[in-house]
C-alpha cells in the first residue's frame, strides 16, 4: 500500500509538472493534427485514404510524444539532482521507474487518440477493431516510453537526449511500415525493420484500421510485449550501472 | 547502541581509491561530524551509506542489521539533505513537502498535517504557496531539510547544510539541528566549517584522502591543544605578508594566517603581546585588535591533517559562497 502511495504521487506530480503544461498539451494536439493533414494531402486521394494513413499518424503521435517527453524530463531531473530524491525513497527501483514512465505512457495514449478523433469526422470507422487499436496504442506507448527511458539513462545532458531520440525516431518513421510497406523497402533495410518494436505496433494498427496487417496479430502482440520487457530490463540494468555505481 | 556502523568501506573509481577502508559507528541520538577537505571522500561515503553508490568493499549496518547490498531496506530510516537543494522548482513549498512525504508512503491527511507543521517550525509558513524556484538560498536549504525529516527518519544525513547561505539562515539551521537532536534524531553532518562542527557534534571524524585520520568525541579531540595559548591579531592593512619575518624573529611562536588581515599566534606558554605589537609598529602595520582565544577544533584539525582550515574554507567558498 505504501509503495502505491509513492507510485501514484510520482505519476500525478509528473502529469502536473510536465505533461499537462500548456506547451505540451498544444504539442500533443498540433503535432498529430499536422501529420494527419500532411499525409492526407500528400496521398492526393479522397477521404477514403484516411483509414490507410491513420495507423501511421497514430503511431508517430505516440512515438514522438512519449520519447521526447520522458527522455527530456528524466535527464532534466537527473541534472538538477531531484532524481536522487526518488532513488533515496524506499521503493523498489522497478516500481519507481514504472511510476516515472506512467505519466508518459498515459500522455502517449492520449496523443494517439487526437488523430482518431479527427478521423471520426472524416471517415467511416465502423469497421475498426477498437480493442486491437487500444491494445496496440498501449503497447506502442509503453515501448516508446521505455525507449525514451533507455535514451535518458544513456545521456547526461538534455540536448543529448533530444539528439539521441531523433537518431532512433526518424529512421523508425520510414522503416516500420507506417507509411511505406516493408515489402517495398530495399532488401538490406528489411532486417532493420524487424528489429524495431514500432514495426509490430504499426502492423497491428494496419490490421485494426483496414485489415492490412502482414503478420499474425498474435505474433505482433507477443513481440511488442517482448520489446517492452527488454527495453525496461536494459534501462533498469543501465540505471544500476550508471546511476548507482 | 549504534544506529549506523560502517566497517572497512571502500570505493574505487577507475582503480583510484576515493574512500579507502573507512570505519566508524554512530550512536543513536548523537550528532556525528564528518570533516575533511574537498575530494576527501565525504560525499562518496554519504552516497554509499544512503544507497546512491555501491561500496567496492566493506559493510554497512543499520540498527545492527547488515544491508550493504540491500540499502533499499534501510532507506525508510534515513533522511538526506544533499549539498545542493534538490527539490522540485515547479512545485510550491507545501507541495514539495507533501510529495516527499508521499515517497515514504504517508497518507494524504498525515502528510498535509506534517507539511504544515514543518513549514511553521522552519519559519516558511508564509512562503508555503510560493514556487520553490522563487525561494532564496537560505529558504531553499531550510525546505530541503524539512523535506528530509518529514517522514521522521531515525538518522539524518546533512551534506554541507550551511554552505553558501547567509549568516542568519545558517544560525537558524544550526538551531533546528540542535532541536532535531533533542527530539532524538541521529545526525550525520559533513561541513567545511570546523567551528560549526565543534559547536554541534558529539563525535567527529576527520577524513583525508579517503581515510579517517582521527575519530573521537569532541572533548577527547580537543585534549592535545588544551593548555596551549593563542592570540589573534587583526590589522588595519595586510599583516599576513609579514609571516616569514615573524617566524624568524619569534622562533618559539607559531604563526598562521587567519584571513586577509588576521594572524593567529600559538604557543605552548603564555604569549607576551608587547614584543609582537612593537614588531608590527616597527614594520608600520597598525594593529586594530589583539584577542586571546581558546585553542579550538580548528587547531586540532590543522595539527592532525596538516591542512589549514582557512584553505579548506576558501575551497568551499569558491564553490558556493560562505555561511
Amino acid at each position: 500500500m505504501k509503495h502505491w502511495i509513492a507510485f501514484w504521487n510520482i505519476v500525478v506530480k509528473d502529469m502536473r509538472a510536465y505533461y499537462l503544461k500548456p506547451p505540451n498539451v498544444s504539442w500533443g494536439l498540433i503535432f498529430p493534427f499536422a501529420w494527419t493533414a500532411m499525409f492526407f494531402i500528400k496521398s492526393g486521394r479522397g477521404l477514403e485514404s484516411v483509414l490507410a494513413v491513420l495507423p501511421g499518424v497514430v503511431a508517430i503521435s505516440v512515438l514522438f510524444g512519449t520519447t521526447s517527453m520522458l527522455a527530456v524530463t528524466v535527464t532534466f531531473e537527473k541534472k538538477s539532482r531531484s532524481f536522487e530524491r526518488l532513488l533515496l525513497a524506499p521503493i523498489p527501483l522497478e516500481l519507481l521507474m514504472l511510476a516515472k514512465t506512467g505519466g508518459a505512457i498515459v500522455f502517449g495514449m492520449v496523443n494517439a487518440f487526437v488523430p482518431v478523433i479527427v478521423a471520426v469526422f472524416l471517415a467511416d470507422l465502423s469497421g475498426v477493431a477498437w480493442w486491437q487499436v487500444v491494445l496496440a496504442t498501449g503497447l506502442i506507448s509503453v515501448s516508446s516510453t521505455f525507449l525514451g527511458l533507455f535514451i535518458a539513462v544513456a545521456v547526461s545532458e538534455v540536448f543529448e537526449a533530444q539528439t539521441f531520440s531523433n537518431f532512433f525516431r526518424f529512421p523508425m518513421i520510414f522503416l516500420c511500415g507506417l507509411f511505406f510497406p516493408i515489402s517495398a523497402l530495399p532488401i538490406f533495410l528489411k532486417p532493420l525493420s524487424y528489429l524495431l518494436p514500432l514495426t509490430y505496433g504499426a502492423d497491428i494498427l494496419h490490421g485494426a484500421f483496414h485489415g492490412g496487417n502482414s503478420m499474425p496479430i498474435g505474433l505482433d502482440f507477443a513481440l511488442m510485449t517482448l520489446f517492452c520487457a527488454g527495453l525496461f530490463y536494459l534501462s533498469i540494468r543501465n540505471i544500476h550501472r550508471k546511476w548507482i555505481h | 547502541m549504534a544506529i549506523l556502523e560502517a566497517d572497512g568501506l571502500k570505493k574505487h573509481f577507475d582503480g583510484v581509491a576515493a574512500v579507502d577502508g573507512v570505519s566508524f559507528a554512530i550512536d543513536n541520538g548523537s550528532i556525528f561530524g564528518f570533516l575533511g577537505p574537498n575530494g576527501a571522500g565525504k560525499t562518496t561515503t554519504i552516497n554509499m551509506l544512503t544507497g546512491l553508490a555501491r561500496p567496492s568493499a566493506g559493510k554497512i549496518l543499520y540498527q545492527g542489521r547488515e544491508c550493504t547490498q540491500h540499502l533499499k531496506d534501510a532507506q525508510h530510516l534515513m533522511g538526506v539533505v544533499p549539498d545542493e537543494s534538490n527539490l522540485y522548482p515547479e512545485l510550491n513549498g507545501f507541495e514539495n513537502l507533501c510529495f516527499c512525504a508521499a515517497l515514504y508512503g504517508l497518507g494524504k491527511a498525515e502528510r498535509e498535517a506534517r507539511a504544515r507543521r514543518l513549514l511553521e517550525t522552519f519559519g516558511l509558513a508564509d512562503a508555503a504557496g510560493r514556487k520553490f524556484a522563487g525561494y532564496s538560498k537560505g529558504m531553499k536549504r531550510k525546505l530541503t531539510i524539512a523535506a528530509a525529516v518529514i517522514h521522521q527518519p531515525a538518522i539524518l544525513f546533512l551534506d554541507e547544510p550551511t554552505s553558501g547561505i547567509d549568516v542568519a539562515s545558517a544560525r537558524q539551521i544550526r538551531q533546528l539541528l540542535a532541536d532535531l537532536k533533542r527530539e532524538g534524531t541521529t545526525i550525520f553532518l559533513t561541513t567545511h566549517y570546523i567551528e560549526e562542527a565543534e559547536r554541534l557534534c558529539d563525535r567527529i571524524a576527520f577524513i583525508v584522502n579517503g581515510r579517517i585520520v582521527a575519530n573521537d568525541e569532541v572533548a577527547a579531540l580537543l585534549k592535545p591543544v588544551q593548555g596551549r595559548f593563542a592570540t589573534v591579531f587583526t590589522f588595519q592593512g595586510s599583516g599576513p605578508s609579514l609571516i616569514d619575518n615573524l617566524r624568524s624573529t619569534f622562533p618559539d611562536l607559531d604563526f598562521t594566517p587567519e584571513s586577509q588581515n588576521q594572524i593567529r599566534v600559538k604557543s605552548t606558554g603564555p604569549i607576551a603581546i608587547g614584543p609582537l605589537v612593537r614588531f608590527f609598529e616597527e614594520n608600520r602595520i597598525e594593529v586594530a585588535e589583539a584577542r586571546r582565544v581558546q585553542p579550538s577544533l580548528e587547531d586540532v584539525f590543522v595539527r592532525i591533517t596538516g591542512i589549514e582550515a582557512l584553505v579548506m574554507k576558501k575551497e568551499k567558498e569558491k564553490q558556493g559562497g560562505a555561511a
